[in-house]
């Protein structure tokens, strides 16, 4: 019976099938719509807008202009910015997360911190300039606090509104992030390969320099390249702990783009836009591929 | 473990703790004593600053915006994601790649960058449909569609939506039925943990709001701070607070329910997107 009923089924599926084909796409119509309407068109305008100049002929000066000396020193500066703090927050939060991950793995110290970690790791913006402002700023607490034992943490002016301030404003929500992303790789080292080390004679050193060290060296490139990655795309708090403006590549675009100067060059700003996403593009597609060789033992 | 090693390792993770706790706790103390600092630091404590918050009717409008913002959004994208995604699954499974993909691609646009992109249809949304700030959502909705694509495709992971769909279709459900009684129901805790995410990001947004001339609540935050440090930092520690209180509960909704190591793992990618470059 049922094999004389199985053509019949399928035939009639398949015409239902092939009918209701249009149907079955619309399903998915308003995500596509919505997709390309607010992500797809948008990038398209940054692509074709950075190869038109101001009446919209096709030309590649927007490209030759980002040779300029203003651009040039905001493109080193945010490099500067993004490598310092994703280097010492990388280090800062793997450090923290070895703290973490050598503890009772089930305990409330480690859900605490990790908590913690996915709050701060969002945090940014202009609360946090605030808090740091408050703590250190030229009338924060801590700040008149020393002040008042005779420490001047700003001897030579007030560094806080400066690259270094910005560095470490950023370690905030740098430092939560690599422990949220480094901790399920320290968690996949297991404790019998120390001992296996040991039995065999080996030291605490050559555990990491043979052992861990290797092990956990692409899941540390990579987490280093998302924080990168993360510095290098923030805006908001330098936007408001910055007055002066064009600082780093952020607010170089921002600075492009918005008219109130008069300045505007939007097909400069489109390039800039454009040359970023690239360029965290690569740095993210990096970090896919270092993630993927560290879940292949991780498991 | 050697005894001396034991010790070595607790005197490091004490350290680390110790400095870990200062660097993250002591602003968020500096703000509480800036909060309430009268003129001076030694002057009487004072709650002025913090009622002043809704003596300031641009910060209350800011904060009310903000707010509908938020809901706004996270209906629209459980609205625009989940039976998406749920359709794929069943019907369409070729497109399941093509939908992350799509989703995921926020996450290689900076915000700042994707704003100069979005700045024409922003103006020409405001010309010919509305200049209200509730428009800002359909943006907000793209920044939040990585977080809330993996909390939800977690939430599909641990389920088996064919088998639930079918046998409820066959009880003669039609698809509304399947996806409101059935499928909502079993997925609560990713569909509570993806609309969370979304409201942290939305109320944490500065960079689309502040480019596309929007005033939303960090950008009156931001100025209300050039005029009065004090009132503006009552405000930053009010919506930290809450957005505190938010993550908070969204990271113990996320624990996964003892269900044993599967879940735990299908649970867990949740915790590992990257933050929202949009906040910063």
């Amino acid at each position: 019976m049922s094999l004389a009923g199985t053509p019949a089924v399928n035939t009639a599926a398949r015409s239902a099938r092939s009918g209701r084909l249009p149907l079955t796409w619309l399903g998915v119509a308003p995500f596509f719509v919505f997709v390309g309407l607010f992500l797809l068109l948008p990038t398209g305008i940054i692509a074709a807008g950075s190869l038109g100049d101001k009446d919209g002929h096709l030309t590649l000066s927007n490209f030759t202009e980002l040779q300029q000396a203003y651009i040039i020193k905001s493109f080193l500066n945010s490099a500067v910015i993004s490598i310092a703090s994703a280097l010492v927050g990388a280090l800062a939060g793997a450090l923290s997360a070895y703290a973490v991950a050598t503890g009772n793995p089930r305990g409330t110290l480690r859900r605490i911190v990790t908590s913690a970690s996915g709050v701060f790791a969002q945090f940014g913006g202009v609360t946090l300039v605030f808090a740091f402002l408050a703590a250190i700023g030229p009338v924060g607490l801590l700040r008149v606090l020393l002040q008042d034992h005779g420490v001047d943490i700003f001897p030579n002016g007030v560094w806080l509104y400066d690259m270094s301030g910005l560095t470490l404003i950023y370690m905030y929500f740098q430092i939560p992030l690599m422990v949220l992303v480094f901790l399920p790789a320290l968690d996949g080292i297991r404790p019998q390969w120390r001992e296996a080390t040991e039995s065999l004679g080996g030291t605490t050193w050559h555990y990491w320099r043979y052992v861990a060290g290797p092990l956990l060296a692409p899941a540390f490139l990579g987490c280093t390249l998302l924080l990168f990655a993360n510095a290098f795309s923030a805006y908001a708090t330098a936007a408001v702990l910055l007055t002066q403006g064009g600082v780093i590549l952020p607010l170089q675009i921002s600075n492009l783009f918005t008219s109130e100067t008069g300045q505007a060059q939007p097909g400069l700003a489109k390039a800039l836009a454009l040359a970023m996403i690239a360029i965290v593009t690569i740095v993210m597609l990096l970090y896919t591929l270092l993630q993927r060789r560290t879940s292949r033992w991780l498991r | 473990m050697s005894r001396s090693r034991r010790i070595k390792l607790q005197v490091f993770r004490g350290v680390v703790f110790l400095i870990m706790g200062l660097f993250f706790l002591g602003p968020i103390a500096a703000m509480f004593e800036f909060s309430t600092r009268g003129n001076s630091v030694i002057a009487p404590r004072t709650l002025e600053a913090w009622t002043n918050i809704i003596k300031t009717p641009d910060l209350v409008d800011a904060i009310i915006a903000s707010l509908e913002l938020a809901a706004i959004t996270s209906i629209a994208m459980l609205v625009l994601l989940l039976p998406t995604m749920v359709w794929v699954r069943l019907r369409l499974p070729a497109l399941y790649r093509v939908v992350e993909f799509l989703c995921l691609l926020p996450l290689t646009i900076p915000a700042i960058a994707l704003v100069v992109g979005l700045f024409p249809i922003s103006r020409w949304m405001r010309i010919n449909l509305s200049d209200s700030i509730l428009m800002l959502s359909f943006f907000y909705l793209v920044l939040v569609l990585p977080y809330s694509y993996r909390a939800l495709d977690a939430g599909l992971a641990a389920l088996d939506i064919r088998t639930l769909s079918e046998a409820a279709r066959s009880l003669g459900a039609g698809w509304a039925t399947v996806m409101t009684r059935v499928i909502v129901p079993n997925m609560s805790s990713a569909i509570l943990n993806a609309s969370l995410l979304a409201v942290a990001v939305v109320l944490g947004e500065y960079t689309f709001a502040n480019l596309l001339t929007y005033e939303n609540l960090q950008v009156a935050i931001a100025y209300v701070g050039l005029v009065s440090a004090g009132t503006s930092i009552a405000v930053a520690v009010a919506s930290l607070l809450f957005a505190f209180v938010l993550l908070m509960v969204l990271s113990f909704v996320a624990r996964p329910r003892q269900r044993g190591a599967r879940a735990e793992k299908t649970l867990a990618p949740v915790q590992l997107v990257p933050p929202a470059a949009g906040t910063r």
